[in-house]
């Protein structure tokens, strides 16, 4: 390295970064530094992550169950889908999402809003946002009430285990996540009021939206494709799953008079889940490192903000590079760890 | 007695180093990669992804532009032969990279010199062979005229990891004016991108934007604003740490520029030989001994304008006769209004 006069080192992440960024959940322009650049992408890589692990999931135990189905048609709609979205490619499916879907959508002068408040326009969905005050009392009671919540259930396993009756958990669950926050609107001084989009005219031609919230279109397109590709792999997990549960317990199930929304929840899926969990494992952390195809569309994840102009600006390959890489790999890691302790806590306890 | 041995030693060491400097100046001068492109016979040229003008390939897989002429002109100069080259299309993110790590041995991509990369990360730039400078694209109909027409919320498309993004915010910063950037990978995205309307404008050097809107659906309703936000010299850089492959790189560009001065063209170049002006025989290699110097033969540069032509026949060839920018502007010999200023070479 030193013959090619290339210099090594981790200072160059304290430096002012003179870039800015389309779209950040923290605060962030041009001068702040590298290393908030590098959180900038961090988060929305995370974001991204999420938000397509939770709907290819949906998806996924959806399609997963439609493909078990006795009718034909809801079956072979579900093969179908299946079969076409698993074998395209993610990127390919990334630049139809992004450029086909582009093109459908209207300018922002032309979107027709939908409920009145959402605006879903080639520039953006625009959705209403919320201002708060005092924000941190409503978190705290949110907090509060999952809480009390798993102090219910431990209750009432205790309380099924030593006399047999059955509390209606759900039912408290929700009632303590309404009452608790609306308390905190009605005695902790919470207030929240709504801002919609307003479209604002640029120039004579073009428009936009202002207020409100923002998600760009880059998100929305980069979510949907890789939750509609991973969702089919976790269809076929799910499928898996339930087929591996044998006929008898069922049967056997049925045979002790449980429903069969109780053959569902306390026989079937706990021995299924078992069966779907690894393999689901492995689809997420494929959706977790696919999402750094972001930088093909422009979304602004780890890869473009951090391993792209940041590396460009600063021209420090191997130091951008091998921190890209640890963050991908604790990224994958953690999502690992929770996977496995999940499934742990699901496995047969012998007693 | 260990001791002195070891002195003895050192000092006929010392002796050995001093003569092959003294004794074997030529061999000095023959630097690695000058070494390692003869032995392998081309010259390894790093360029864009398809920039008309600048660096294209056609159909048929041959590339043109001034910036691939500068790479055939090493060729010519260090191998005899413009077309012992071997194009390596580089994304703006990787270009650096492919340099400092071997892959690559001149860089010839619509790179813009500045201080940071020219000092800090192994790179030596050698010349300017395009003065650039930023520019916005628009849509005709938006009304928008001049670069004081932007609004807050105006959304930008741009090409990552280069300049532009950094003078982008530069001058909306200095306008007061909060804007949004949409940056992509490949420029392809970027056109596709602001042609659906994605974004208001579109903003790169304003040779690019004249380039790439023959890319657009419709080329005819966009146009680029009057005003150059930033100065973009664009030029080939060298690996640092070989000076004499770093000169010869400088040198074939320069003389290139300097056949242009002295009305030296690929069609009068061998009658040349003869001229009366003494600049003129040395640029053909009628005079002196400056390939030496170089740690070539003497008809390198007459190679190099014979082959590829003068900095001239190849703007012309390249940018003005393809439409794109007719007018040579700024990159006009300094004789002739125009700031394209090379030290003489003899």
């Amino acid at each position: 390295m030193e013959n090619r006069g290339i210099t090594f080192g981790y200072g160059f992440l304290t430096q002012e970064s003179s870039f800015d960024v389309q779209f950040s959940l923290i605060e962030y322009d041009g001068s702040h530094s590298y290393f908030r650049a590098y959180l900038v992408g961090l988060l929305n890589t995370i974001l991204v992550s999420v938000i397509g692990i939770i709907f290819a999931t949906i998806i996924g135990v959806v399609v997963g169950i439609a493909r078990l189905s006795s009718n034909y048609l809801i079956e072979r709609t579900a093969a179908i889908y299946v079969e076409f979205f698993r074998n395209i490619p993610l990127l390919l499916q990334i630049f139809f999402w992004y450029f086909a879907a582009l093109r459908a959508l209207p300018l922002p002068e032309k979107a027709e809003p939908m409920f009145g408040v959402f605006f879903l326009t080639i520039k953006g969905f625009f959705i209403p946002a919320f201002i708060w005050n005092n924000l941190y009392i409503f978190i705290y009671s949110v907090i509060a009430a999952i809480i009390a919540i798993f102090f219910v259930r431990a209750y009432a396993k205790k309380k099924q285990e030593n006399q047999g009756t059955q509390t209606p958990v759900l039912l408290i669950s929700i009632g303590l996540l309404i009452i608790l926050p609306l308390l905190s609107f009605l005695l902790g001084g919470v207030d929240a009021s709504i801002e919609i989009p307003v479209i604002e005219q640029l120039s004579k031609t073009s428009f936009t939206f202002k207020g409100g919230l923002k998600l760009p279109p880059e998100l929305i397109s980069l979510a949907l494709a890789l939750s509609l590709y991973t969702a089919t792999f976790i269809a076929e997990c799910v499928r898996a799953g339930v087929q591996g549960v044998s006929k008898g317990q069922k049967e056997a199930a049925a045979s002790i008079g449980l429903t069969p929304n109780q053959v569902l929840k306390l026989v079937v899926m706990p021995q299924a889940l078992r069966i779907i969990i690894p393999p689901t494992t492995n689809q997420y952390l494929n959706l977790t490192k696919n999402s750094s195809l972001a930088a093909a569309i422009a979304y602004p994840d780890l890869v473009l903000v951090f391993a792209g102009t940041a590396l460009m600006q600063t021209g420090r390959a191997i130091e951008i590079v091998s921190i890209t890489m640890l963050t991908y790999l604790t990224l994958s890691i953690t999502i690992s760890i929770f996977m496995n302790w999940y499934n742990k806590k699901i496995a047969i306890k012998e007693k | 007695m260990f001791k002195l041995v070891k002195r003895l030693t050192s000092v006929v060491a010392m002796f050995a180093v001093l003569f092959t400097f003294t004794t074997e100046t030529m061999a000095a001068k023959k630097s690695k990669t000058l070494k390692n492109t003869q032995k392998k016979g081309f010259v390894r040229c790093g360029v864009s992804q398809g920039l008309p003008g600048f660096s294209n390939a056609d159909a048929a897989g041959n590339w043109t532009g001034v910036d691939v002429d500068v790479c055939r002109a090493v060729a010519a100069a260090v191998l005899g032969d413009a077309s012992k080259v071997k194009f390596t299309p580089l994304s703006a993110k990787e270009r650096f990279t492919a340099l400092t790590s071997n892959e690559i041995d001149i860089l010839s991509r619509n790179t813009t010199w500045t201080l940071s990369r020219d000092a800090d990360i192994g790179l030596t730039f050698v010349g300017v062979n395009f003065y650039d400078g930023q520019g916005f694209m628009v849509r005709k109909n938006s009304g928008i005229s001049s670069v004081n027409d932007f609004k807050a919320g105006v959304s930008a498309c741009t090409n990552l990891g280069t300049t532009t993004e950094l003078n982008m915010r530069d001058f909306f910063n200095s306008k007061g004016i909060k804007y949004e950037p949409v940056t992509f990978e490949k420029a392809d995205e970027v056109v596709a991108a602001y042609d659906a309307g994605r974004c208001d404008t579109y903003t790169t050097d304003k040779s690019g934007l004249a380039a790439q809107r023959i890319k657009l659906s419709n080329p005819d309703d966009h146009m680029v604003l009057p005003e150059t936000i930033s100065k973009e010299p664009l030029g080939p850089v060298v690996r640092q740490g070989d000076s004499v492959w770093e000169d010869i790189v400088r040198w074939s560009l320069n003389t290139m520029i300097e056949a242009e001065e002295y009305g030296v063209t690929s069609a009068n170049a061998d009658m040349m030989k003869t001229s009366d002006n003494p600049a003129v025989k040395r640029l053909v290699g009628a005079e002196g001994e400056l390939g030496a110097a170089l740690g070539l033969d003497n008809e390198w540069s007459l190679r190099i304008i014979k082959q590829v032509g003068n900095y001239g026949e190849s703007y012309k060839r390249n940018i003005a006769d393809t439409g794109i920018l007719p007018d040579r502007g700024p990159n006009e010999l300094w004789t002739k209004g125009g700031i394209l200023y090379v030290p003489p070479a003899r």
